[in-house]
């Protein structure tokens, strides 16, 4: 016990949070269910729609319908909420989503500076470092230094807008179609879209690089 | 609150590191602490901003070498406790001691679908937006110990309206048990260098959504 503590590296720090947590959250679930106030069945059905139907697919479905219809760039853009709602993805959309579009002078990244606010709906649940404090601490004074971690360059000229997600709304960036995809369908064009091209720390895929 | 959670703009946390095919949830208990979380939130028992003010409250040691799903399993003690809805010493034994108070809702199977949205935040207004878009506002230097939305970095400073995005639930009041109050809602956007000073990439420019309680006309 005390040689495991005199060697702590990241190996054993994230064990013995592994174990200390499950143990805890353990507790705390049997103690929630014992008192009637939760349904594990409901938990179990919750966490399988985060792990299979909600993520960046629905996002890159909406991006991809942007890019090859320009009535629904326009009310994506004029209402988010309810233009995805149209479009019918497996989970309902919630109010207040907002797109941002990319153009050849303007760059837009999201961050919430102050929790993790962030578009589940379309995106599903944030990564690790999109909750970060290099992220969330950087994002509003250092983005091309962000860009940068991510191994994406601007060029110097290039506006870039961040929106700190500090209430209810909540954002989805439009990045910009790859050149070389004319005449792609929808669903070839939802294969460029990446998640990171959706916050603003990345660029949709060109096209040679997909399967 | 000034907390350790209202980190943008400081400096020494690194680089960034994504984790390449990172995996939505790292390990088990994280999945049951998200859904317990979302699960006891559905029950009514308190707003997603007391949620939040009970995390940003943690610690500053502990809010920063705790993992997300750490923080938030954190968080859910702490407000179970004190709602009275189960005590120290039950999550100390890891079973209910005594029976359990009765709840406003409870989330079953059949109300999952339905959970997966996120709750509308409009309200109706209590009275007529006071700015436009355009109009040049000032956010006003609060410092309240309690919950706030409008972070340290974007406080006594000069923005332009960008957009008005209807009136919502205002975290600051309904975060204290003081109720909804329904305020407008502003995208106020800020040059960088009205935010960092003149060493700020001439590029950049940054927006809060801001409630109108935090602005004065400029």
């Amino acid at each position: 016990m005390t040689r495991d503590h005199d060697h702590h590296d990241d190996h054993h720090e994230h064990g013995s949070e592994l174990s200390e947590m499950q143990l805890r959250v353990r507790a705390l679930e049997t103690v929630l269910a014992e008192k009637g106030y939760i349904d594990p069945a409901a938990l179990d059905a919750m966490i399988e729609a985060y792990e299979t139907k909600i993520g960046p697919h629905n996002g890159a479905r909406v991006v991809a319908k942007a890019w090859a219809d320009p009535a629904f760039k326009r009310a994506l853009l004029e209402d988010a909420t309810k233009a995805v709602r149209m479009l019918g993805l497996i989970n309902r959309v919630g109010d207040h989503l907002i797109a941002v579009e990319n153009t050849p002078k303007l760059h837009n990244m999201i961050v919430c500076t102050l929790c993790s606010c962030y578009p589940w709906e379309v995106l599903g649940l944030p990564p690790v470092w999109y909750k970060s404090a290099p992220y969330r601490s950087r994002a509003v004074n250092d983005p091309r230094g962000v860009l940068a971690d991510f191994g994406v360059t601007l060029p110097q000229d290039t506006q870039i807008r961040v929106w700190d997600s500090t209430a209810e709304t909540r954002f989805i960036v439009l990045p910009m179609r790859p050149p070389g995809t004319e005449g792609w369908s929808e669903d070839r064009l939802a294969t460029l879209v990446t998640r990171d091209s959706m916050i603003g720390t990345g660029l949709p895929n060109p096209p040679g690089e997909t399967a | 609150m000034d907390g350790i959670h209202d980190m943008g703009g400081m400096h020494g946390f690194g680089k960034v590191e994504p984790e390449p095919n990172e995996p939505v949830f790292h390990a088990d208990w994280e999945a049951r602490c998200l859904a317990l979380t979302r699960a006891m939130g559905a029950t009514g028992a308190w707003t997603i901003d007391e949620s939040r003010a009970s995390i940003e409250a943690l610690p500053p040691e502990v809010y920063l070498s705790s993992s997300y799903y750490r923080k938030w399993a954190l968080g859910l003690e702490k407000r179970v406790v004190q709602h009275d809805l189960a005590g120290a010493d039950e999550l100390a034994a890891g079973h209910a001691l005594r029976p359990g108070t009765a709840l406003k809702r409870k989330l079953t199977l059949a109300d999952v679908p339905d959970s997966l949205t996120r709750g509308s935040f409009g309200r109706t207004p209590q009275a007529p937006a006071r700015f436009k878009p355009g109009d040049r506002v000032r956010t006003k230097n609060i410092h309240p110990p309690t919950h706030t939305r409008l972070p340290r970095y974007a406080r006594g400073r000069v923005g332009v309206v960008e957009a008005i995005r209807g009136c919502h639930v205002f975290p600051d009041t309904v975060a204290i048990g003081a109720g909804e109050n329904p305020q407008w809602l502003y995208t106020l956007l800020f040059d960088g260098r009205e935010l960092w000073g003149e060493a700020a990439d001439p590029t950049l420019t940054v927006s809060i959504e801001a409630f109108e309680p935090y602005l004065e006309a400029a």
